[in-house]
Formats: C-alpha cells, sequence, structure tokens
C-alpha cells in the first residue's frame, strides 16, 4: 500500500469504449504532463471501467471536486494539467454540454444522465480501479460474502434471494431464489455454479461492462450463490472477443485467492470455491444455458432437451446453477441491504434495477441503470437526451434479436419483464435501439433476422430452415420484389418457428419480424403494394436523385463523389445525373453547397 | 480472509484514500492558485495544507481555486466547515496553516487576526 495520501484523483475510463476513442494515450499524456509539472506525488491516476456515456469517452473524473471532462484529445491535457490540477479552474470548454439545455455541467452527479439512474449492478464501474481489490474493498466489498458464510445458513441466503424478488437479468426472467433453491435441493456430493457471459446480442454491452469495471462484484456474487446451493466449483463462461473482460477478471481471481477469498475455508466457514474462467468462441447459441454446459465440457456448443434441467443434471450430468453477470452483480446489494430493500426497488413483478445498452438515433448512447418500471419516455429522452438532429421518435427495439419493435404509443410503458412481454417484445439481456423516421422497419426486422439465422445452430429444422426462408422473403420485400401473401407467410412461419423449435434462439427469431409486423404492417405493404419505402432506407425502392438546373452552380462537387459516375457536365454549366446508372446512395447530396440535389 | 472481522479491518484500512471521491459534505479547505498566489509561494501553502491534514488524519476535502481578485493578500486559503459561513485566509506563512488547521478546521474557531473575509 501507497504511503503518500493523494490530494486528487484523476479517474480515465479504460472501459473498452473509451480505450478505442483514445484513452490510453490520454492517460499517457497526463502521466507525462503530470511528472513535467512535478505533480506525480500529488495526484494519482486510476484506470477504471465503463462509466456508461461511451459516447462521450474518453471519460475523466477529477476528485476531490467530482469535475467530469469527456470527448478530450491528448493535447487537452496540459491545459487540464495546468489550469484545473495546478491552479484549481475548471476547463469549462471540456465540461460535458446538456443537449436539451446546452448548458455546461461541471458534476458527474448533475448531468442527466446520471442523475435519473439508480446504480447497483454498476454502482462501482467507473469509481473504483478494477485491477485493485483493495479499492473494492474499501466501498464495502466482500462484506456480503462474508455475511452470508459466517452469519448465514445456506438456505436463509436463498430465502433472502427469494424474498427480494430477483428475476434473471440474462432475458428468460425466472426468479433466481427459486433456481438457486432446486439446485440446493438436488442431492450431489458434487455441484457447479456457472456466470453466463456469453453476451451475444448486437449492441449489449453490459455484461462486459460489469465485468472490465467491476470483477470482484461478479466473485463476490457467485461465491454467495455457490454457498448457497452448495457448489465448490465454478464457471465464468466469457466470449473470447471480450480479452479486456477476461484479463481484468482474471486478475480478480488472482487477487480473490491471495486474500483468501476463494480457495479453502474461506471465511473459516468449511466452505471451498474454486472460479475458473472458459472462453467461448462467440456462438450466440452458447448463451443458452444447455449449449453453454456443452461448450465448457469440450463438446459443440448445441442445446439438449429440458428436462432434466441443470439444476438435477448439468455440467459434467451435476446439479448445477447457472446465473447471467447482471443478475451475479446484485447478490451482494440483497445480501448487505436485506431483501425488502431491494424488492422495494422497481415494481411489483419486477423488483430492483435493469440496465440497459441505449444505442441506435439517440443522443446519449451508453449504458444506463435504471429502477424497474421507469417509461421508455424517461429512459429514451431524459436520460438519453432525446433523438439527434430535431429527428422524430418511430420506434424502439428491446430485447435484442429476440425482441421486438415497440411505436410511439407505447412509450409511457413502464420497462419491467412483463408489460414488455404483454406489448409483444421482451426485456432480454437489456438492448435498447432507438430508431427515428429514417429507419425502415422492415429493414430493421430483417438486420435482426439475419443474425438470428446465421447464428441458428442447426439442429431444429424450422430454425434452421424457417429462418433462412423468412429471411429471403424479408430480403426480396426490401428489394422490391415483395408478394402478395408475403406478409401472411412471414406470420405463419414465425409461429412455427417459435412453437416448434428446442431453445431459445429459435423461439424468440422471429419476434422482431412478428412486432414489426404487428406496428408498422403499413410499412410493410407500402413495400409490397407500392414499392416504395416510406423512411427511404431501402436503396433498391428509392428513386434516383436529380439536380435542379436553376439551381446549380456547376461546381462539380458531386460528380467526385459518385461511385458509379452517374454524374456527368462541364465546369460551370449545371450537371446531370444519369437515372438507370444512380443507386441512390445518397453521397452527392451532402456534397453540394446549394443544395441543389434532392431525390426524385 | 479467516473472518469478517479480518475484512471490517482490512476495509478500515483501505478506506482513507476512497474518500478523495466521496463527494459527501465535509469540510473544505480551497487554496487561492491564480497566478498571483502561485507567485506568493501558494505550492508551499497547498502542500503545508495537504501535509497538516494527513498529520493529523483529518476527513478534509482540500481543492483549489484560481484568482478571486484579492492578488494582493495571497497566498490566500478558505476554510468552509458543514453548516458555517466561508472565511478566507490571507497573507499566508507555513505557520499559519497549522495554526489555522488546528484552531478553525479541528476545534472550530475562527483564526480572527488572520481573517480578511467572511461570506
Amino acid at each position: 500500500m501507497k504511503d503518500t495520501i493523494y490530494r486528487s484523483h484523476v479517474l480515465i475510463c479504460t472501459g473498452t469504449g473509451c480505450v478505442s476513442s483514445g484513452a490510453k494515450t490520454i492517460k499517457e499524456s497526463l502521466e507525462e504532463e503530470l511528472a513535467a509539472n512535478d505533480l506525480s506525488n500529488e495526484i494519482k491516476i486510476v484506470e477504471t471501467g465503463c462509466h456508461g456515456f461511451c459516447e462521450k469517452g474518453p471519460i475523466m473524473i477529477v476528485y476531490p471536486e467530482g469535475v467530469f471532462y469527456c470527448e478530450l484529445e491528448s493535447n487537452d491535457v496540459a491545459e487540464i494539467v495546468e489550469e484545473h490540477l495546478l491552479k484549481g479552474r475548471t476547463v469549462e470548454r471540456l465540461l460535458f454540454t446538456e443537449p436539451m439545455t446546452e448548458e455546461n455541467i461541471p458534476s458527474y452527479q448533475d448531468i442527466a444522465f446520471y442523475k435519473k439512474q439508480q446504480r447497483i449492478a454498476l454502482a462501482n464501474c467507473g469509481q473504483i480501479d478494477p485491477e485493485d481489490i483493495n479499492e473494492y474493498i474499501a466501498l464495502g466489498g466482500y462484506e456480503a460474502a462474508g455475511k452470508a458464510l459466517s452469519e448465514m445458513e445456506p438456505q436463509e441466503v436463498v430465502d433472502t434471494i427469494k424474498d427480494s424478488g430477483l428475476r434473471g437479468r440474462g432475458g428468460g426472467g425466472f426468479p433466481t431464489g427459486l433456481k438457486w433453491q432446486f439446485a440446493k435441493n438436488s442431492e450431489n456430493d458434487k455441484k457447479y455454479l456457472i456466470c453466463n457471459a456469453d453476451e451475444g446480442d448486437p449492441g449489449a454491452f453490459m455484461d462486459r461492462s460489469i465485468l472490465e469495471g467491476d470483477p470482484h462484484r461478479i466473485i463476490e456474487g457467485m461465491l454467495v450463490g455457490a454457498y448457497a446451493i452448495g457448489a465448490d466449483e465454478g464457471y465464468v463462461y466469457v466470449r473470447a472477443e471480450y480479452p479486456l473482460a477476461i484479463k481484468r477478471l482474471q486478475k480478480a481471481i488472482e487477487d480473490a485467492e491471495e486474500y483468501g477469498l476463494l480457495g479453502e475455508d474461506i471465511f473459516s466457514s468449511g466452505f471451498d470455491f474454486k472460479l475458473h474462467i472458459k472462453k467461448g468462441a462467440g456462438a450466440f447459441v452458447c448463451g443458452e444455458e444447455t449449449a453453454l454446459m456443452n461448450s465448457i465440457e469440450g463438446k459443440r456448443g448445441m442445446p439438449t432437451p429440458r428436462p432434466p434441467y441443470p439444476a438435477v443434471s448439468g455440467l459434467w450430468g451435476k446439479p448445477t446453477n447457472i446465473n447471467n453477470v447482471e443478475t451475479y452483480a446484485n447478490i451482494p446489494y440483497i445480501i448487505t441491504e436485506g431483501a425488502e430493500n431491494f424488492s422495494a426497488i422497481g415494481t411489483e413483478g419486477s423488483s430492483g434495477t435493469k440496465v440497459f445498452a441505449l444505442t441506435g438515433k439517440i443522443n446519449n448512447t451508453g449504458l444506463v441503470e435504471v429502477p424497474m418500471g421507469t417509461t421508455l419516455n424517461e429512459v429514451i429522452f431524459e436520460i438519453g437526451g432525446g433523438l439527434g438532429e430535431g429527428k422524430k421518435f418511430k420506434a424502439v427495439q428491446t430485447g435484442g434479436p429476440s425482441g421486438g419493435c415497440l411505436p410511439e404509443d407505447y412509450l409511457d410503458l413502464p420497462i419491467d419483464y412483463d408489460s414488455l412481454l404483454d406489448a409483444g417484445t421482451m426485456m432480454g439481456s437489456g438492448g435498447m435501439v432507438v430508431m427515428d423516421e429514417d429507419s425502415c422497419m422492415v429493414d430493421v426486422a430483417r438486420f435482426f433476422l439475419n443474425f438470428t439465422q446465421s447464428e441458428s445452430c442447426g439442429k431444429c429444422t424450422p430454425c434452421r430452415e424457417g429462418t433462412k426462408r423468412m429471411l429471403e422473403i424479408l430480403t426480396r420485400i426490401t428489394e422490391g420484389e415483395g408478394k402478395d401473401g408475403d406478409i401472411e407467410l412471414l406470420l405463419e412461419l414465425g409461429e412455427h418457428i417459435k412453437s416448434t423449435s428446442l431453445c431459445g434462439l429459435g423461439q424468440s427469431a422471429p419476434n422482431p419480424v412478428i412486432s414489426t409486423i404487428r406496428y408498422f404492417r403499413d410499412e410493410y405493404e407500402a413495400h409490397i403494394h407500392d414499392h416504395n419505402c416510406p423512411a427511404g432506407a431501402c436503396t433498391d425502392l428509392a428513386g434516383a436523385y436529380v439536380i435542379d438546373e436553376e439551381a446549380c452552380i456547376g461546381c462539380g462537387k458531386c460528380a467526385k463523389v459518385c461511385p458509379v459516375d452517374a454524374i456527368s457536365g462541364e465546369i460551370k454549366s449545371p450537371f446531370t445525373i444519369d437515372a438507370d446508372v444512380c443507386i441512390a446512395c445518397g453521397a452527392c447530396e451532402p456534397e453540394c453547397p446549394v443544395d441543389a440535389i434532392s431525390q426524385g | 480472509m479467516k473472518s469478517l472481522s479480518e475484512l471490517k479491518e482490512l476495509r478500515n484500512k483501505v478506506q482513507k484514500e476512497m474518500k478523495k471521491r466521496d463527494q459527501g459534505t465535509r469540510a473544505e479547505i480551497i487554496v487561492g492558485m491564480g497566478t498571483c498566489g502561485i507567485a506568493a509561494g501558494a505550492r508551499d501553502i497547498l502542500k503545508a495544507v495537504l501535509a497538516e491534514v494527513e498529520k493529523r488524519d483529518l476527513d478534509v476535502r482540500v481543492t483549489q481555486t484560481g484568482c478571486i481578485g484579492m492578488c494582493e493578500k495571497e497566498p490566500l486559503i478558505d476554510v468552509k466547515l458543514p453548516g458555517k459561513e466561508k472565511i478566507t485566509y490571507g497573507n499566508l506563512s507555513k505557520a499559519d496553516v497549522q495554526k489555522i488547521i488546528s484552531e478553525h478546521v479541528v476545534n472550530g474557531n475562527v483564526v480572527k487576526d488572520l481573517v480578511i473575509a467572511r461570506h
């Protein structure tokens, strides 16, 4: 431990998002600048996990003031050191600007994006150095494990989780306490506990962020779970595409072993727990629990029929409990704060909070954690800062490729497991993609189906062949070749695939198609009958671009960017676009200095 | 880890450093670090404040501010105790810093002869 007490802590986010926007060079510049100003002994640089506000990365927070700087470049660092760290003056121009009010907000807590959030699973993400176990312990880490192992009976732990009302955060929403009870009830001398970190939904990254930003929380959650069900060995199944998460988790496991928080006779309770990491090769279907266990066993990642459920016969035929990363991340809070305090958050049927990965046509993309029952409106407009460029909201897609799209009428819908299901979509792992008026709903459905179709493991014919056929129909529609009866055929295929597939992948793959037909049938009809894409997104249906001859000044900028050489003309006289050659890509439109180009 | 109390002991030990990131209400000492302050020796004052806070193991947030317009009276510091008015002290030496911290921050008595402003 350091003897020096630093006067200031500078937190730099080194989650994957900020690293890719340049956080490492920011850190290097900061080190250089601190050394140059003789401040290295006064100011501590802390690398943290994701703050959730990836849109604004690289992010830096300066404590003790708690000033939040965003969208940094390495040449901003000298100014921060000189002005803020040396002279104590906040660098106004690097503060966050609220998109709705255009106000500069200096403090982390006052930004609308954070103000509305309630962080349990993400409580430490961005606040601590994930590679320093002491920082986790300083904020109360491992106290839940200590309490459970030394003061509670396993059944008491299971009852506490049951009473809390916690439901699986990976998508299914099955009550966690009940799942633990089944695994506990299975008599066997060997049991396993698995953490499912095979996060595969396009755009979802909450599991990765928790593992990168607060890996000890997962270890602690698993430790409590293993004690409750009587497992002495566990696996975290992480996809190999998450190298940083794996590295930090590996370090966390080693540190926990060194402190005796993993291993033998933990907290002198006589309870042993050994934890391994299993790297997955990135197949989407391996997020399904039986496929995941097959993959750990070294077999091909394919689902098997249930029953027997994993709680009875799971990994290597032994009773096994599987929960998602975010589910385990909630466990320490429930044990230390009590089941009642947890169930007081959220709604009656869905207690606690949920992390959402907010993406799409929205101002503040990133990771947000809100109490269950928060409305879509609050998440999209108050936290998300609304849609960009004054665009109009059209739909929100929840639940990833297994979920569905909801139109504007549903903006007041409270987000919880049951209301989303009733509306024809699902919670899933918490993806939330916002679409504006320029998004074509047929194209969106095609995008998600394309994903599930290529990720289908091929075991069940309805899923393997059915999704392929549905994708062909959707592609045809977006190319202007749609036929009468296509919509009915899609619905019929969808219902069959849902009811005859073995696992969740097939059972939910048609959801994006079915829900977009349910709420945006007119768009499908416009594609099929009028050969028109109302959103203007399907290029095959879009008309060629034309140049207004009277407005054209003959600068030739448009001709330079046209990828198919459809534009011709003499400099200083009007140019023309050959409608037969034009692919309606739209590249020329923004180039025109006098706005003479439009779509015909 | 052999017991819950061992964990809590470790926690108390490692917690001090993390207090820097605690945004709760507590005593605050603000050192004027404008060009005028730096020229008048504010860096030494800041170091003296930090050393004194560390020596006495106080729960105080130490921050800096820029020029407040009283360049003549630099180096200066503000002391703000929770719920009390902010006191500005000026023309400071390192010895004054020790006095201010022991008298004002610890005992709650304003060091009247060094005060240049009350807010």
